[in-house]
Order: C-alpha cells, then structure tokens, then sequence
C-alpha cells in the first residue's frame, strides 16, 4: 500500500475500484526465525516457515481445506446460545468485544465446525479460530463441540477437534468453566458410539481447553513447537521461583512426557490423520459388513 | 482474625468485653446495658453479612477459621477410612480421599484440604492439588461404582497446583480425566463448595448430580485478582472483577450452575461450626434421600443432560 491508496478514503475507493495486482502483504516475517518469507510460498507452505520450520498460526478454513479430501467440505451451522450471560464489563463490555471480533474475523464466535471426508473416512471437525479472541471458550464454542459430536454420531463419522486457545473465556465466568464438563460430555457421546476421537494440538492450548476436551483424546497428535500446559509459564514462576526448563510445555515437551502420540509436522498431517482414521474405522466397518 | 468490614462489630465486641470487666455498683445496671449492646452487635454483624459485596465473600470464603474438608469429615463422617495413593507417582494430601459413612451409608469421600496452621497448610499443600490428586480421585471414583457407594466432594481450594512437576506430570490430562470419571460414576454424586471453589481445580471434583454451594461460599472460572490482572491490566480492580464475574451463591444459583444454597450462621460459617455442620447434614441427607432412588443409567444420563443444559 502507498501513499496515495491511504489517502484516498475507503468511499470513494469503492467507487472507484480498486483492481489490486499486488497484495498488501507480499512478504511475511518469521515469528521465531525472523526471516523474510515471499507470501504465496508461505501460503502454499501452511503458513510454515521454509528457514527454521516454525509453525505459524494457520487460518482454520486453510487447514480445513487442507485436511479434506479434495479441500470440500461442509460447514455446518452452531445453533446460537444466550450471548453474554452475565452482561460482563471490565475496561470495555464484552458485547463491544464480541462486536469487534465480528467484525475482524467475520465469524459468530471462535469455533468452525465442518464434516467432509479424509482419506475416504468420514469425519467431522471443530476447529477454533484463535483470530476471535484468543480462541477462547465460551457457551458458543462450546455448543459447536457438542453440535460437532452430535453430527459425528448422526453421520457414523469420527469427531475431530482442534484446539488453538487460551483456555476459558474469562468474560462469561462460570458459564465458560461449565463447558469443561460439557466438552467432555460431547466426547462421550462419541465415544459411546466407537466412533475415534482425535485431537490436534496447536498453539496454544492452555487452561480449561487443555484440561477438559483436549486431553482426552483416543489419540493425540500435537503440531511442532506448540504450546500446550494447563498453567500459564509467567503464573508458574511466580510460583516456583524458579526458571523454567527448556522447551517446557512444548509439543517435543508433552510427548517426551507421555502426554501425546506424535508431533506431526502440518505437510504431513493429513496423511496422517487419513492413515490413522482407516486403521481405527476399517476394521469396524469390515466387521459390520460381514454381518450384513 | 478479623475481616476489615466487620470493625463496626469488633468495636462493639470490645467494649462489652470492657464493661463486663467493671465491677458492679448499684448506681448503674451494667448487666442491661451489656445485653443491649450484644443485642446491637448481633443486628449489626447480621446487617454486615447480609450487605456483603462480592469481594468481600472472597474474604469469607478463605477465611482460615472457616471449617475446612477435614473439619465436615470429622463432624459428618463415621467410620472414616482414609485411603492414599494414584497407584501410578506418589500420595497427593491435597486431596482428601477416603470411605466412611454419612448418616450410616457407606459413601466415597472426596475434597481439598486447606489446612490450619502452617505445617497442616504446607502438608495440604494450601489445598492445591497436584496431578497424583486428581488421579486418586478417579480412582476413588471408579471405585464408588464398582461397591456402588454414593460420592460426597468437599471442595475448598484456591485451583490446581501450578508447577514444573505438574506440569510435567500432566495436570491438564488428570483434571480432564477427573471430569470424566465424574461423569461416568454410576452412583449418586454430590459436591459441597464449602469454601474456594477455584477453577478447573474445584470442577475436576464438582462435576456431580447435585452442587451445593454454602451461602457465603465463591465459585469462580478464575480469581478475582487474575481476572483483574488480566482484563483491567491491574490486580487493584479485584473487586471489580469480583462483582463482574458472578461468583457468589445466589449469582450462581441464579444462572442454573448450582443446585441449592446452604445457609451460614450469622457471621459466617467461622462463627459457629456446629451450626453450619448441622445444615450441611441436613441439606445432605435430603438430596441423597432423593438421589438414591434413582437407577445407576438413569443417574449418569441425568447428570449428562444437566451439563448439556446448562448454556443452552
């Protein structure tokens, strides 16, 4: 952008029409590395950078795009839920931040929910958009994990979820600690029916999000170098006094940890994720097949 | 130890403890003058306590004369047997685990424990439990259904314990756990916010057909001061904060997240423990008196539904 483009106001912009050939931001910086990345590389990339590896945050429809066979899927619709139940003001009201985010993201709340198919499987996926404040979990991404498991055990598919969070959303108080349990309750459901659950863990899952949903998972598969912890590393060291290890509540850290299956790199994951879903679904499916 | 609100009262207090020391003289009746002023400080205290903000219920809540976990075990549970252990790492005795017998039904006790005086509150690690608690509890409550013995929770604690251990350990996969095997317990489960309900820490063993929460008792998703800390930049807006994020009984029971409130003598539960042991046994024995008729599938399908609910 130029001069003369921020000059012109957005009205008469409009009017005019702006044919744009070069986009705004043709180059990103690492967050991790620094380096100088061309943008359509680094689109084409999963918003990884080609230097160091870093694994930047990665827009939830690219990924779902990325994930789905032949990038189609279905969105499907959260049903709404009583908007800020507490009517919650701090420095701003929360229905002004609610507003915001609307607005930045063009989204309702911080969670998609889709079903499509992976590797001929289907699946059914709830990601959270960290772009909406900080992912956090309120009653409406709640209610998208449990229309998600709904929809999984209505159409015989696996239940996927994707957390990238800070954890509870602070401005509903108790009404977002209520969606640990409720989180878990939509994981039964799918449990119940011996339908997979898979959770891939980005950056960040932290707090009530780590610690209900997403760390029940039948399998876990983390992306490299993402945070994941239930406590906060600053509240920690306030704590212990003390430094905190290296790498400490890293992806590399919670699977040396036992805590999750593998740190799977995003151009790998949907490989991934299309082999397990076939190892997990194939014998069920042949075994009903048989009966029939 | 005196709360800084309750001065008006202490001043009263004082000064009826000054007069009762006077010697007597036939020229004044001390001994009117003396029950009317207790009459005073007692209308006083109650005015206080019915007038009480939310962040001074905060103070309430942790006072350190309030009973704590084992102060209910001792008044309400026969027969306690404690019992240690995950099986997997180590004792945890922030978490309170055990059977006994509440009113003659032999039932899984459950709840973090605070402690008294400085080594009890070192040993209890300030009732912030540690992975190694968590994973008791789901022990403890796997093994409610297996002799089908009701589970009673006496929750009392600031959050999980933040540290590099449990993190290490994973205090994110034991509360998570924990919630789960809340939900799938197949026997009735009821939870006591006795005094801090805090967080993930206080949910992992709150997840329960019936919450019960003690009148001047908090529940909250996160501390006053954090969320001060965190929303307004500054740990001086906790009472703000406090206000804002619904934390008291009525708040609570209010927005559907708790079932019943448990009423406190004048002056809070510190005051007079017998009385406030006498309402939580009552207030006990009339929810499981009607939990135990229910069926084990009826059970656990009523408690996943109330957990769908809530927010819808």
């Amino acid at each position: 952008m130029n001069w003369l483009t921020n000059f012109i106001r957005p009205r008469i912009n409009s009017i005019v029409g702006t044919s744009k050939d070069v986009p705004d931001n043709l180059w990103v910086k690492c967050t991790s590395c620094e380096g100088m990345l061309f943008h359509s590389e680094f689109k084409e990339n999963n918003n990884v950078c080609s230097h160091c590896g870093h694994h930047m945050k990665w827009e939830a429809f690219d990924r779902l795009a990325a994930y789905f066979d032949d990038g189609k899927y279905k969105e499907i619709k959260v049903p709404k839920v009583t908007e800020d139940p507490l009517k919650f003001k701090d420095k701003k009201y929360y229905s002004a931040r609610l507003k915001e985010s609307r607005a930045k993201t063009g989204r309702q709340d911080a969670i998609i929910v889709a079903s499509g198919k992976i590797g001929g499987q289907k699946v059914v996926i709830a990601a959270f958009d960290f772009f909406f404040m900080g992912g956090s979990m309120g009653a409406a991404v709640g209610e998208g994990l449990v229309t998600a498991a709904e929809t999984a055990v209505k159409e015989n598919a696996a239940f996927i979820a994707i957390p990238s969070s800070g954890g509870a959303r602070m401005q509903e108080g108790m009404m977002s600690l209520m969606q640990m349990p409720r989180s878990i309750v939509a994981v039964e459901m799918v449990k119940d029916e011996g339908l997979p659950y898979i959770v891939i863990l980005t950056d960040p899952t932290t707090g009530g999000v780590s610690a209900s949903f997403a760390m029940v998972g039948d399998i876990h598969i983390a992306e490299p170098g993402a945070m994941i912890g239930f406590a906060g590393p600053r509240v920690i060291k306030e704590t212990v006094r003390e430094d905190l290890p290296e790498g400490f509540q890293t992806a590399e850290y919670l699977l040396e940890h036992g805590m999750v299956d593998m740190v799977v790199p995003r151009a790998e994951q949907k490989d991934t994720l299309a082999r397990i879903l076939s190892l997990l679904m194939e014998p069920k499916q042949t075994a009903l097949k048989a009966i029939a | 130890m005196a709360l800084d609100f309750e001065k008006p009262v202490l001043e009263l207090e004082q000064k009826i403890a000054e007069l009762s020391k006077v010697e007597k003289t036939e020229d004044i009746n001390i001994d009117s003058e003396v029950m009317q002023m207790r009459v005073k400080a007692d209308k006083l205290l109650e005015q206080i306590y019915t007038k009480m903000t939310p962040q001074q219920k905060v103070q309430v809540a942790r006072h350190p004369e309030r009973p704590h976990c084992y102060d209910y075990i001792k008044a309400l549970i026969t027969d306690f047997t404690p019992l240690a252990g995950d099986r997997l790492f180590a004792q945890d005795d922030a978490m309170v685990s055990g059977i006994g017998r509440f009113e003659g039904q032999a039932c899984v006790i459950l709840g973090q424990e605070k402690g008294s005086d400085t080594e009890t509150r070192i040993k209890h690690n300030f009732g912030m439990a540690r992975p190694e608690g968590y994973r008791k509890a789901q022990r403890l409550m796997k093994m409610a259904s297996q002799f089908k013995l009701p589970i009673l929770t006496f929750v009392d604690t600031s959050g999980a314990y933040p540290g590099v251990g449990a993190e290490e350990r994973g205090q994110s996969e034991a509360i998570a756990k924990s919630i789960e095997s809340c939900l799938r317990a197949e026997v009735p489960f009821i939870s006591t916010i006795i005094g801090e309900g805090g967080s993930g820490g206080a949910i992992a063993v709150a997840t329960a057909d019936r919450v019960l929460m003690l009148q001047h008792a908090i529940y909250s998703v996160i501390s006053p001061e954090g969320c001060a800390s965190i929303l307004w930049r500054s740990g001086e807006f906790a009472g703000e904060a406090a206000k804002a994020l619904k934390i008291t009984a009525r708040d609570l029971k209010e927005l559907g997240i708790i079932d019943d409130i448990i009423a406190e003598p004048v002056g809070g539960a510190q005051r007079n423990h017998p009385a406030i042991f006498q309402n939580v046994r009552e207030s006990l024995s009339k929810h499981l008196a009607e939990l135990m008729q229910k069926d084990a599938d009826t059970l656990k399908k009523e408690r996943r539904q109330k957990y769908l609910q809530i927010t819808r």
